[in-house]
């Protein structure tokens, strides 16, 4: 690894890392809170998923960083302000509509990403990509049953399925904000949009929903500014393991 | 799941669940599930049943449409089986030299 690429490439996993970690964190919450015992399984399936794509991502990132932290280190010994992940994946879960909302989102975006980082010329990140795009598939799948089923259900699902999205739609463009510039290994994120787009709208238009026009945007996640929810999150996340260090069982 | 109030939750219907663990075997019944339709049960059952692995292949079928006997047919059902021993294929002896039995 040549040192004048490093940087960026770590930067550019821990992004991505983060966006996973982050949001595993957030999903977990759900388990039994969900409305049925069966969505408490299928989301934390869903959550351990992302902390599998996240542990790959942190590992590298510190490998590639050479500065000795490891994936442990990496996830629970950072503050907010170090941590790189887009600010959709910290915001509070809200209800099952918010949550399905920011999942359709979410796993349509991640979907076009990892079908485009399999081409990466990083082998590492090729290969995550490759294995979590078919995990992402059926994220991305279940999101849309729920959005297909709430949105054109009955008038108080649709309504709430419609505040859901208009809830995380500020959240949306940070996704395609420009990320590390590593022409052949990292994606530009402005280029997933287009299928993104068309992918989010055609589920919105058959669920009967309307896309947000949202007035303010979100920015800033990947240089480390973030919401205040990503706080707590983080200090439940990390205590045990700030408690106790090294602790194991 | 159509609202905060608890009856939308309980109503969502009973699926019994199949699993195929390979090519060539039959599908075994695994257990059931609650879900709102049967796109959402096989997804439900995806996630319950083969998250290590098990299947290759899922069935769901509405509890409702199975049909069972009653136990108290129990004697009239199944007590008539239990005296045929000529029912079972014991009663011959294996030419010698026959393989593969």
């Amino acid at each position: 690894m040549n040192s004048v690429r490093a940087e960026p490439l770590a930067a550019y996993a821990l992004g991505l890392g983060d966006d996973a970690l982050v949001l595993a964190q957030r999903l977990g919450e759900w388990v039994a809170h969900a409305p049925q015992i069966e969505e408490d399984v299928a989301l934390a399936n869903i959550a351990l998923d992302l902390l599998g794509q996240a542990r790959t991502l942190l590992a590298y990132a510190g490998e590639v960083e050479q500065a000795g932290r490891d994936e442990d280190d990496l996830a629970y010994l950072r503050d907010d302000r170090d941590f790189r992940n887009v600010q959709l994946v910290e915001i509070p879960n809200g209800d099952f509509a918010v949550t399905m909302a920011r999942q359709l989102v979410f796993s349509a975006y991640q979907y076009e990403l990892y079908t485009a980082l399999e081409h990466s010329t990083d082998p590492t990140l090729a290969g995550l990509a490759g294995k979590a795009v078919k995990e992402v598939d059926y994220h991305r799948d279940h999101a849309v049953q729920w959005v297909l089923r709430l949105g054109d259900g009955t008038d108080h699902s649709h309504q709430r399925m419609q505040a859901g999205l208009d809830q995380v739609w500020p959240y949306t463009e940070e996704l395609f904000d420009p990320a590390s510039q590593l022409p052949g290994v990292a994606v530009d994120p402005a280029t997933l949009r287009p299928a993104w787009e068309r992918y989010v709208t055609d589920v919105l238009s058959e669920a009967t929903l309307g896309k947000p026009e949202p007035r303010w945007r979100s920015r800033g996640g990947r240089d480390g500014l973030h919401t205040e929810y990503l706080g707590h999150l983080l200090a439940e996340m990390q205590h045990l393991h700030r408690s106790h260090p090294g602790a194991t069982w | 799941m159509t609202g905060p109030n608890e009856s939308g939750h309980r109503s969502w219907p009973l699926w019994e669940v199949f699993v195929r663990a390979r090519r060539g075997l039959a599908h075994q019944h695994v257990g059931s599930l609650h879900a709102p339709d049967a796109a959402m049960a096989l997804r439900n059952a995806r996630d319950v049943y083969t998250r290590r692995g098990e299947g290759v292949s899922i069935w769901v079928v509405p509890s409702a449409a199975i049909v069972a006997n009653s136990p108290d047919e129990k004697d009239p059902f199944f007590d008539p089986a239990a005296d045929k021993v000529y029912r079972h294929p014991t009663f011959y002896d294996v030419p010698e030299g026959a393989k593969h039995l």
